[in-house]
């Protein structure tokens, strides 16, 4: 890679602040569901906090991205309030969708967030839609779609990759690649690596360390650029590790027992952390600061949720279409 | 496949005749002239390609650029993705997924995302698309070209199914699809699209939902639609000769169907016969009889008659295709049967 690009060091501490709020939001998230405060589906995207957060740092709120079940990641670096995404993932009436989707379709298109799916390999279609709707009005955004190893196996990643390469359209597909599609491993369900299959279509396919802040960042800004100048969409395989199994309650037997310790041993969050401290480009006092300002969001966020309303059954028949039902 | 269209855009609505391909190519140029924001995809829609594999998007992308009007790779899923995304930003998408046996390999975008999206979000985001597609027996095409699946979209909520039978419904519903604010299937029959009838008039729409009495009886309702109306005409005609007084109800929208257009009518003539060629097990027609019978039971004189295509798969041999979906026959003689018991 030619001319790559280096986050600045505010730019560093956002990734960062983005990586911390994630985590602590993830640690909250299965306490509240093991307490009992809580029941939902929910999909830990701990150990992936790098690949949104320095992605992310490259888009603005007018940018849009589809992204999957395991999103919270992608939807807190996105900018998604904490009070919006806990109502809705307690399925209270304040929450992003009324409640009405729960944490599989939070959507909030304030900042971009435009779909969640529940369906692997949904959100590649998707995001051509609304790269060419930007194509079309020439409004210079770009669109992220993102996906786990398990989606490059579905009809729908093929179909969207070759006709995002042929449109030219402004999109980023990028696969995070935390080595299991539930719970089978993706050495046993692809001969070659997610980022060379971009050759087929006639688009660069990079794949990257997605637990590096910096090459994750500058891979990211190099496919933004891209598709901001009309040259087209890129893949980015983002290599991570997913710590906690595929949903919340899986006892990830079938994980090698090696493997993992050595992942959650090089942690992303605290590693980069040590980093910016040991750089000076942050201090322990600076960062302690702004965890503890994300704690108090978390709790505040919760408290809200579940102090809020649940929605009334009249909502059944609203939002089905336009105009209410009979 | 049969293209003999010798359409030309520009003069198909001033004419007195036209055909239901003309009316839907008509609704579409209109739409795209009023609204910079609708736009069009599908296998072979540009000119370069033909406008279509029967031209019905013929003069489009040469009309309105092929930036608008985009011929695509064959992938149902990519398209319906597309026009849903597209959708989600202010466009309003004409998707063609070319035969309604092919929408199967775009279920999942289909139902899962643009029949859901609206209240999965909460409303924050809808999907106005329109989904165009034909089909249709008649044409010896066999078992995986000519399905009539309106009944799977039908029980999906979220979405709205349209079936027009003359040109000028053609017109009016499409505009009013391109109107509709969320997700419209557009079932076009294949072998009525050259048909000559009444040509429709410029910014004509037909509201979605209501239902057309094409033929005011009182001895029996044959409630039908798409080319089913084509066999129901001549059976109320020969029904007359027989002393038997039938009403003709084109059901135009299956759904959401027009319950009280329908309801009234059988509530005066106390008999039902509803006729389509889809197949007759779980189709619409039952949804259509089990309405007829909360609403109307004890006020019946008999039992509410669903006449649709074999349970099978649609034959290729043209005796077995033709005996496949009900004919004229069939509903004169289920009318006369149904009078009689």
């Amino acid at each position: 890679m030619t001319n790559r690009a280096t986050p600045d060091a505010a730019t560093q501490i956002e990734i960062y602040r983005r990586m911390a709020l994630i985590k602590a939001n993830d640690e909250r998230s299965r306490k509240v569901i093991m307490n009992g405060r809580l029941v939902m589906p929910y999909y830990s995207p701990r150990g992936q906090e790098v690949i949104p957060s320095a992605i992310s740092v490259n888009l603005t709120d007018e940018d849009y991205i589809c992204t999957i079940y395991r999103g919270s990641h992608d939807q807190l670096a996105k900018g998604l309030p904490l009070k919006d995404l806990w109502a809705e993932v307690a399925g209270r009436t304040t929450g992003t969708c009324k409640g009405k989707g729960g944490p599989m379709h939070v959507t909030y298109p304030t900042k971009g967030i435009m779909v969640t799916t529940g369906i692997v390999g949904s959100t590649m279609p998707i995001a051509n839609g609304l790269a060419w709707g930007s194509q079309l009005r020439g409004d210079g955004r770009v669109t992220v779609a993102s996906f786990g190893d398990g989606a490059a196996n579905i009809g729908a990643f093929h179909e969207s990759l070759n006709l995002a390469a042929v449109w030219k359209l402004p999109v980023i597909f990028v696969c995070q690649n935390n080595e299991w599609g539930e719970h089978t491993a993706y050495d046993k369900t692809s001969n070659v690596k997610v980022a060379d299959r971009a050759a087929a279509y006639g688009m660069p396919g990079v794949r990257v360390d997605g637990n590096d802040p910096f090459e994750m960042y500058a891979v990211a800004n190099e496919a933004i650029a891209r598709a901001r100048a009309g040259e087209g969409p890129t893949l980015i395989e983002a290599m991570t590790y997913r710590f906690f199994g595929h949903v919340f309650g899986d006892a990830d037997a079938y994980m090698d027992k090696a493997r993992k310790a050595d992942a959650m041993a090089n942690d992303p969050v605290p590693r980069f952390r040590a980093s910016l401290i040991e750089r000076g480009v942050a201090s322990e006092e600076q960062l302690a600061e702004m965890e503890a300002a994300i704690e108090k969001e978390i709790d505040e966020a919760v408290e809200f949720a579940l102090a809020s309303d649940f929605p009334g059954v009249e909502e059944l028949k609203r939002d089905v279409f336009a105009e209410e039902m009979a | 496949m049969n293209a003999e269209t010798t359409m030309a855009p520009e003069n198909t609505v001033k004419a007195a005749k036209a055909n239901i391909l003309q009316g839907i190519n008509a609704a579409i140029a209109d739409a795209m002239e009023e609204d910079d924001n609708v736009i069009a995809l599908g296998e072979d829609l540009a000119d370069p390609e033909e406008g279509g594999v029967c031209g019905v998007t013929r003069g489009l992308s040469s009309r309105f650029g092929e930036h608008r009007v985009r011929s695509t790779p064959i992938s149902e899923q990519a398209i319906i993705g597309a026009a849903i995304g597209a959708s989600l930003v202010g466009f309003k998408p004409i998707a063609e997924i070319m035969l309604m046996n092919f929408t199967t390999v775009a279920m999942d975008m289909i139902v899962n995302h643009a029949a859901k999206l609206r209240f999965m979000s909460g409303g924050q985001t809808h999907v106005p698309i329109v989904i165009r597609t034909m089909t249709g027996t008649g044409f010896a095409s066999g078992g995986q070209h000519c399905d009539y699946l309106e009944a799977w979209f039908a029980h999906t909520a979220g979405i709205k199914v349209v079936a027009p039978s003359s040109p000028k419904d053609a017109y009016g519903l499409m505009r009013s699809a391109i109107d509709d604010p969320d997700p419209v299937l557009f079932i076009e029959n294949l072998p009525s699209y050259w048909t000559p009838a009444e040509a429709p008039e410029k910014g004509h729409r037909v509201p979605i939902g209501k239902a057309n009495v094409l033929s005011e009886g009182s001895d029996v309702t044959i409630i039908a639609y798409a080319r089913m109306i084509q066999e129901a005409m001549p059976a109320v005609a020969k029904l007359k000769e027989a002393g038997i007084s039938a009403e003709l109800i084109d059901l135009r929208t299956i759904a959401p169907w027009d319950k009280e257009t329908v309801v009234n009518s059988v509530a005066r003539t106390g008999r039902a016969i509803i006729v389509h060629e889809a197949v007759t097990p779980f189709g619409a027609g039952a949804e259509i009889a089990a309405v007829l019978n909360e609403e109307l039971f004890g006020k019946l004189k008999a039992p509410v008659k669903r006449l649709g295509g074999a349970f099978c798969p649609v034959p290729f041999s043209k005796p077995l295709e033709t005996a496949f979906a009900p004919q004229t026959a069939d509903i004169v003689a289920a009318a006369e049967a149904i009078i009689k018991s």
